[in-house]
C-alpha cells in the first residue's frame, strides 16, 4: 500500500515539475514540400565552397525536416550530386540513394556521383546549421540542447535563426533557455547597443550557473562602466547562488545518507536503544532482508513479469515477518539466557552473525547479487541546480515512514505500552501479569524485522553480498550511541546529522577522513555525554 | 557563595559542612537549598520519604555529584565540590551503600586488605608487601566485625548480615573521620539489627556516623539527633521525640 | 595460591609446555631428518610461531578484559601499529633490492612518486628505535585513548563499542594510500632481519624461540601484576567499581595503567608475528579480528591468563585444521563456538578441567576467577 501511495506522490511531484512543460511546439514541416528547399538544395550542385555556405545558411532557416538530414549529410560527406544533372542525392548511412529534396528512394542513379567538398568554413557552415535548425527540431528536448549549444558558442551567426526559434517557441523553460543563448551572443558583441547589453546581463545571471559566470567574468575591463557594474553584480549574485547551491547539494546528500543511517539504525534503537541488547548480528537482519528482496525479484522474473514494478512492495511484509521470525528464534535459544550480561550478549550475536553471513554465502555464493529497481523508482528530476534522483528520495521518504510508524507503534499501541512497561520495570510488569518473556521475544522480533525492512530498501542503492550487513554494523551503533540509548527521536536527530556534518565534510577532507572524522567526533562525544544526545533521565539508568 | 560564608564563620568549623546545597537533574531538583552541620564524633540519623534527597545528599559529600549551587567543607578547609571520590575518601569520609557493596571474588581478609589505610597509588601497590601494622589492623577489625572465622573464605559466600559487617569493616579499616551509612539495617534479622545499632554506636565515640534509616526501630535504638528530610531540605531536627511529635513530618513521612 | 611466588599451578605446567616447545620445535625441525614421525615441516615453523603470538596477544587482552573488566573490541589494533613498526624496519631493510631499486624509499612509495621518505619513516631502519616502536606507539594510543575514555568513566558496552570505532578508524586510515604505509597493500616482500634472510630455517626457528619466550614472558609480567596489590585492586575494580572508588582508589589509574601494558604487549606480539608471515596490511585492523581475539579469551577462560594462551591455541589450531579441510564450515563453527561458550562454558575450558578435578579432588583450587560479567 505506501508503494502505491508513493508512486502517486511521486508522479504528482513529477507532474509538478513538468508543469509548465506542455506539448508547447506544433510542427509544421510535413506540410512543407519539396519545392520550398529546392533552390537552396541546387546550390550543393554548383560545386563551389561559397555556394554550399550559401546553401547551408539558406536550409537553416527552412522548417523542412528535410533540411536537417541534408545538412548532416553533408558535414558526414554523404551528399553527393550528378555533374550532369545537377540532381543532389543523401546517401543514408546504410548507403542507400534518396533524393535531396524530398528523401525519397532513388533508383537508377548515375555511377559517377561527386561529393560535396568539405572545407574549414564549410564545416562551420554545417555546425551554424545544424545548430539553428535543432532549435526549432520538433523534439523539445533537442530544441533544449541546441539552445544550451549557442549559449556555449555564443555564434554570432545563430542570431538569425535565435531570433525565428524565440518568435516560434511556446514552451517557456525552452523560451528562457533560447533567450538566454540569445543574451550571452549580445553580451559578446561588443557593437550592440549598451542597454540591450546590460539587459542581457540580467537573463544571464538569472541562468545562474559556473557557464553564466564564465561569461559575465569575460565582459572585457574596457566596456563601458555601466556594462562593467552589472557585470560584476551579476558574478556576485552568481557566486552567492552557487556557493548556496554547493551546500543544498551536500545537505542533500547528507539527507541520503542519514536517511540510510535511519534506516540501518532504527532496528537497533529498539534492540540495543529499548531492550539493551548488544545485537551484533543486526547488520545481517538488514543482509537477510536485502535477499529477501532478491528472492521476490527472482520469483517474479520467472513466474509473474508484470509484477516487477510491485516486487519492493511484495518483498517488504515478506522480509518483515522473515527477519521478525529469525529475530524470535534468536531472541528465545540464545539472548534470553543473556539478559543482564551486555558483554557476553555481544559475542554470542557476533556469532550468530557468523555464521549467518556463512549460510547466505553457502546458499547464495559469496558474489553479489542483482536487485533490480522498479521503474518509478528510477530517474531523476532537477530542482534549481539540484539534481534528485527517485530512488534516493523514496529511501528517505521510506526512512522517515518507518520511523514514524514505529513511534506510533511504540506509543499508541499496547504492544508498545507492554515493551516499555517490561523495559522500565521487568519484574513490577511481571507482577502485574504481563508475560515479560512473550515481550521480549515480540520486541526483539520487531526491532529485528525493521531491520529486515531496512534491508528491501538498502538493496536498491547497495550491492547486496552475505557482507552486506557488516558495512552497516558499526555505523548503526554509533548513531544509536551518538543520539542517545532509548531515545528514538535521538536516533533520528543522530542520523540526520552524522549523514549531513559527513558530505559536509567530504569536499574538504575526502570521504575517508571525513569518515574517520566523524567516528573521532563520536569517540571523543562519548566521553563528553556517555549517555548520548538525548539521554534518558533519573536514577534508574545508573548501573 | 562568599556572603554565607562571612555570615556563617563558626559553623563553617563543623566537621561536615553543607549551606544551601542544591541539585538540578534536568529541572528536578533533588536537594533543594539544603543545610546541615555535623561535628566531630556526632552520631545523626537521617530519616525521610522516598525522593527526600538522602542519597543525593550522601552523593554531594561523597564527591559522586556536583552540587548546582551550595557550600559543601568538611573539616572548615577542604570544599568537597571541587574533589573527586577517590580525594574525598582519603580525606577520612567513608560511605557504605544501601545494597551491601563488597568484592565477592576477594576473600574476607583481602577485602578489609583493599580498604586498610594505604597508599592508593597504582604503582606503589605493584610493589607493596604486606606489613605487620597491616596484619594487625586486619586481625583487630575481623574481631571487631566478628568475621575472624571467615577470613579465608570468599565474600561472595557470606550471608547478607556478614557482608554488611564486612562492609562496615572496611569503612572502617579506611580509618574515616566521617562515615556515611545507608540503610545498615536493610534485610536483617532483629538480633542482627540490634547488634548493629550497638556497633554504629560505639564506632561514634570515635568519629562521626550519619545514618539514613527507614527502620524507625533502629533509628530508636540508636538514640541520637535526628534530621528528617522532605524535597531536598531540612523539614525538622532534633530528638527522634521531639521531630515525631512534629506535625509536618507526621504529614509527610510518618502518615496518619 | 599465595605466598609461593607469582606462578600458581596451572601457570608452572603452562611455561613448562611453552619452555618445552621453545626447546623441541628447533630440534625437530633442524634436527630429525624430514622422514621421521616427529620432524617438524619448515611449513609448521611459523604457523606455530604465529600461535604463540596469538597467545601473547590472547594474555594480553585477559589482563583488561579478565581482571578489569574492559572488553576490548580494538586490540587488533595495537596488535597491527606493533606489527606495522616491525614492517617499517623490514622495509626499510630491503635497500635497493626491492623491483624500483630505489635505495631509500619502499617500493610502493616510489610507484606513489614519493620523492623522499615521510618523516615519520626516520630511524625505522635501526633495529632497536623500531622495537621501542613497536611498543611504545601502541602505547601511547593507548594511554591517550584510555586517559579520555577512563577519565570521563565510559565502562561497558559503551566502552567496547567506541573501542571498535577505534580500530575502525584506524583501518580506513591505513587503508589511505597518502598515510604512507603502503595503503590497500600493506608492507610485504620482506627480504632480512638483523642480516639473517628472513626466510631461512634458522631465522624462523629464531622467531618462533623469541616468540615463546615473549609470551613466557608476557605471562609473567601480568601474573606480577595481577597477584600484587594492584591486581587486587584491578579486581575489585571489576566486580565493584564504585565501591573502590569510595575507598580511595583512582580507578582511571588502575585502568589505564593496565590498558597501556596490555596494549604494548599486543604490540609485542604484532611486531613478533608480522617477521613470521610475512606480510602486514590494514585488513589487520579490522573489527572482526578483534572480536575475535576476545573469544578466544572466552574459549580458554576469562581472568585466567593462561587459559586466554590456551584459547588462541585451541581456536587457530582449529581454524587452520577447518580451512584445510572444511573451508565452508570454519565460520559456522566459529560463530557456533561464540554462541556455545558464552552459552554453556562461561569460565572456558580451563574453567570446565578445574571444576571436574575438584569434583575429583578436595575443594576447587580456584585462583580462577569466576565468570562473573563486568557489568
Amino acid at each position: 500500500m505506501t508503494i502505491s501511495l508513493m508512486r502517486l506522490a511521486l508522479s504528482a511531484l513529477l507532474a509538478l515539475i513538468l508543469l509548465g512543460a506542455g506539448p508547447g511546439f506544433v510542427t509544421e514541416g510535413r506540410s512543407q514540400s519539396a519545392a520550398d528547399i529546392a533552390p537552396a538544395v541546387a546550390k550543393f550542385a554548383a560545386d563551389s565552397y561559397s555556394d554550399t555556405e550559401a546553401g547551408l545558411a539558406a536550409l537553416a532557416l527552412s522548417p523542412n525536416p528535410q533540411a536537417a538530414v541534408i545538412v548532416e549529410a553533408v558535414g558526414d560527406g554523404r551528399l553527393v550530386f550528378d555533374p550532369e544533372t545537377k540532381s543532389v542525392y543523401v546517401k543514408t548511412k546504410a548507403g542507400a540513394l534518396t533524393d535531396a529534396a524530398t528523401g525519397a528512394a532513388v533508383t537508377g542513379a548515375p555511377a559517377d556521383l561527386k561529393t560535396v567538398r568539405l572545407n574549414n568554413r564549410v564545416r562551420r557552415a554545417v555546425e551554424a546549421a545544424a545548430g539553428a535548425l535543432a532549435l526549432v527540431s520538433p523534439d523539445p528536448q533537442k530544441r533544449l540542447e541546441a539552445a544550451g549549444a549557442v549559449f556555449k558558442s555564443r555564434d554570432l551567426a545563430a542570431l538569425p535563426a535565435l531570433q525565428a526559434a524565440i518568435a516560434k517557441e511556446r514552451d517557456p523553460a525552452i523560451k528562457d533557455a533560447l533567450a538566454q543563448a540569445q543574451a550571452a551572443i549580445v553580451l559578446t558583441k561588443a557593437d550592440a547597443p549598451e542597454a540591450d547589453r546590460i539587459a542581457a546581463t540580467k537573463l544571464i545571471v538569472d541562468r545562474g550557473d559556473q557557464e553564466a559566470l564564465a561569461l559575465l567574468a569575460g565582459v572585457p575591463a574596457d566596456a563601458s562602466p555601466a556594462l562593467r557594474t552589472a557585470a560584476d553584480a551579476g558574478i556576485a549574485k552568481i557566486n552567492r547562488s552557487l556557493a548556496f547551491w554547493n551546500v543544498a547539494q551536500n545537505v542533500w546528500y547528507g539527507l541520503s545518507l542519514g536517511s540510510v543511517l535511519l534506516l540501518a539504525a532504527i532496528g537497533l534503537a529498539i534492540t540495543f536503544g529499548v531492550m539493551g541488547v548488544i545485537n551484533m548480528a543486526h547488520g545481517e537482519m538488514v543482509m537477510l532482508g536485502a535477499y529477501t528482496t532478491f528472492v521476490v525479484q527472482e520469483l517474479i522474473r520467472t513466474k509473474a513479469p508484470y509484477l516487477f514494478d510491485w516486487s519492493l512492495a511484495i518483498a517488504l511484509p515478506l522480509a518483515f515477518l522473515f527477519t521478525g521470525v529469525v529475530g524470535i528464534a534468536i531472541e528465545r535459544t540464545v539472548i534470553r539466557f543473556l539478559y543482564g550480561r551486555p558483554l557476553e550478549t555481544l559475542l554470542a550475536t557476533w556469532g550468530i552473525s557468523l555464521m549467518l553471513q556463512q549460510a547466505t554465502r553457502t546458499i547464495f555464493g559469496p558474489t553479489n547479487k542483482e536487485v533490480g529497481a522498479p521503474s518509478w523508482m528510477s530517474g531523476a528530476f532537477q530542482l534549481g541546480q539540484l539534481s534528485i534522483t527517485y530512488n534516493r528520495l523514496c529511501i528517505i521518504i521510506f526512512a522517515l515512514g518507518v520511523f514514524f510508524a514505529l513511534l506510533v507503534v511504540l506509543k499508541r499501541t499496547s504492544l508498545g505500552l507492554y515493551v516499555r512497561a517490561v523495559t522500565q520495570n521487568r519484574r513490577m510488569a511481571g507482577a502485574m501479569g504481563i508475560r515479560t518473556g512473550r515481550i521480549d521475544a515480540l520486541t526483539f522480533g520487531l526491532g529485528s524485522g525493521i531491520a529486515g525492512i531496512a534491508g528491501v530498501a538498502l538493496s536498491q542503492i547497495d550491492n547486496v553480498s552475505p557482507n552486506l550487513g557488516q558495512g552497516y554494523i558499526i555505523d548503526s551503533f554509533m548513531v544509536v550511541v551518538f543520539g542517545g540509548v532509548g531515545n528514538l527521536w535521538g536516533t533520528l536527530v543522530a542520523a540526520f546529522s552524522l549523514g549531513i556534518a559527513n558530505k559536509l565534510l567530504e569536499p574538504f577532507a575526502g570521504a575517508v577522513l571525513a569518515k574517520i572524522a566523524l567516528l573521532v567526533f563520536i569517540i571523543l562525544f562519548i566521553q563528553k555525554r556517555p549517555r548520548g544526545l538525548f539521554a534518558l533521565k533519573g536514577r534508574a539508568v545508573e548501573s | 557563595m562568599e556572603a554565607s560564608q562571612a555570615l556563617t564563620p563558626i559553623l563553617a568549623q563543623s566537621l561536615l559542612y553543607l549551606d544551601n546545597v542544591s541539585v538540578v537533574f534536568d529541572g528536578f531538583r533533588a536537594l533543594n537549598a539544603l543545610s546541615l552541620t555535623i561535628e566531630e564524633a556526632e552520631m545523626r540519623a537521617i530519616i525521610g520519604p522516598n525522593g527526600a534527597g538522602k542519597t543525593t545528599m550522601m552523593d554531594v559529600i561523597t564527591g559522586k555529584t556536583r552540587p548546582t549551587k551550595g557550600e559543601a567543607l568538611f573539616a572548615g578547609v577542604h570544599d568537597l565540590t571541587r574533589l573527586d571520590e577517590a580525594a574525598i575518601a582519603e580525606l577520612g569520609i567513608g560511605r557504605k551503600f544501601q545494597t551491601p557493596t563488597v568484592f565477592d571474588m576477594h576473600t574476607v581478609e583481602d577485602n578489609l586488605l583493599l580498604a586498610v589505610k594505604a597508599d592508593r597509588r597504582p604503582f606503589s601497590n605493584i610493589y607493596w608487601r604486606r606489613t605487620a601494622h597491616e596484619r594487625e589492623r586486619i586481625d583487630a577489625l575481623l574481631e571487631r566485625i566478628r568475621l575472624k572465622d571467615h577470613r579465608g573464605r570468599k565474600a561472595s559466600e557470606l550471608s547478607h548480615g556478614q557482608k554488611q559487617w564486612l562492609e562496615i569493616g572496611m569503612l572502617l579499616a579506611q580509618e574515616p573521620r566521617l562515615l556515611l551509612v545507608d540503610e545498615p539495617a536493610a534485610g536483617m534479622t532483629d538480633q542482627e539489627t540490634a547488634d548493629t545499632a550497638e556497633l554504629l554506636r560505639e564506632i561514634a565515640k570515635t568519629r562521626a556516623v550519619v545514618v539514613v534509616e527507614h527502620d524507625m526501630q533502629f533509628v530508636r535504638d540508636l538514640d541520637v539527633k535526628v534530621t528528617v528530610l522532605h524535597e531536598g531540605s531540612v523539614l525538622a531536627e532534633g530528638p527522634l521525640d521531639q521531630v515525631s511529635a512534629d506535625e509536618r513530618v507526621i504529614e509527610v513521612y510518618l502518615g496518619r | 595460591m599465595k605466598g609461593l611466588g607469582i606462578v600458581d599451578r596451572p601457570g608452572a605446567i603452562f611455561l613448562v609446555l611453552v619452555a618445552a616447545a621453545a626447546i623441541l620445535v628447533p630440534i625437530a625441525n633442524l634436527v630429525v631428518p624430514a622422514g621421521s614421525p616427529f620432524h617438524i615441516s619448515n611449513y609448521l615453523v611459523p604457523l606455530l610461531g604465529k600461535y604463540l603470538c596469538y597467545a601473547l596477544l590472547a594474555v594480553s587482552v585477559d589482563l583488561v578484559w579478565g581482571y578489569c573488566g574492559v572488553l576490548s573490541l580494538g586490540h587488533g589494533a595495537f596488535f597491527a601499529l606493533g606489527g606495522y613498526a616491525m614492517g617499517m624496519y623490514l622495509m626499510r631493510q630491503i635497500g635497493a633490492r626491492g623491483v624500483y631499486g630505489n635505495p631509500v624509499l619502499p617500493d610502493f612509495m616510489v610507484f606513489l612518486n614519493y620523492k623522499e621518505l615521510p618523516w615519520f619513516w626516520y630511524g625505522f631502519d635501526w633495529f632497536p628505535f623500531a622495537m621501542i616502536m613497536a611498543l611504545v606507539v601502541p602505547g601511547i594510543l593507548a594511554f591517550a585513548f584510555g586517559w579520555f575514555a577512563f577519565r570521563s568513566r565510559v565502562t561497558g558496552v559503551y566502552l567496547s563499542i567506541i573501542t571498535q570505532a577505534m580500530t575502525f578508524a584506524l583501518m580506513l586510515a591505513f587503508f589511505r594510500n597518502d598515510m604512507g604505509f603502503g595503503g590497500n597493500n600493506g608492507l610485504t616482500d620482506f627480504k632480512d632481519i638483523l642480516g639473517f634472510s628472513i626466510s631461512a630455517d634458522g631465522t624462523r626457528v629464531a622467531l618462533f624461540v623469541l616468540s615463546a619466550i615473549a609470551l613466557a614472558a608476557g605471562y609473567l609480567l601480568c601474573r606480577a601484576l595481577v597477584t600484587s596489590k594492584y591486581g587486587k585492586v584491578l579486581v575489585a575494580v571489576r566486580d565493584a567499581e564504585s565501591r573502590t572508588r569510595f575507598l580511595g582508589y583512582r580507578v582511571a589509574n588502575y585502568k589505564l595503567l593496565a590498558w597501556t601494558v596490555s596494549a604494548m604487549l599486543a604490540g609485542a606480539a604484532g611486531a613478533l608475528y608480522v617477521p613470521q608471515v610475512g606480510i602486514i596490511n590494514p585488513g589487520e585492523f579490522a573489527p572482526a579480528n578483534s572480536i575475535e581475539i576476545v573469544i578466544w579469551v572466552a574459549v580458554g577462560g576469562r581472568g585466567t591468563l593462561v587459559g586466554a594462551a590456551l584459547g588462541a591455541l585451541i581456536v587457530n589450531a582449529g581454524k587452520t585444521w577447518f580451512t584445510g579441510v572444511l573451508p565452508e564450515a570454519w565460520l559456522f563453527a566459529l560463530g557456533a563456538l561464540f554462541v556455545l561458550v558464552t552459552l554453556f562454558l562461561p569460565r572456558g575450558v580451563l574453567g570446565l578441567w578445574g571444576s571436574l578435578s575438584a569434583k575429583r579432588h578436595k575443594p576447587a583450587p580456584s585462583a580462577v576467577a569466576s565468570a562473573k560479567p563486568a557489568e
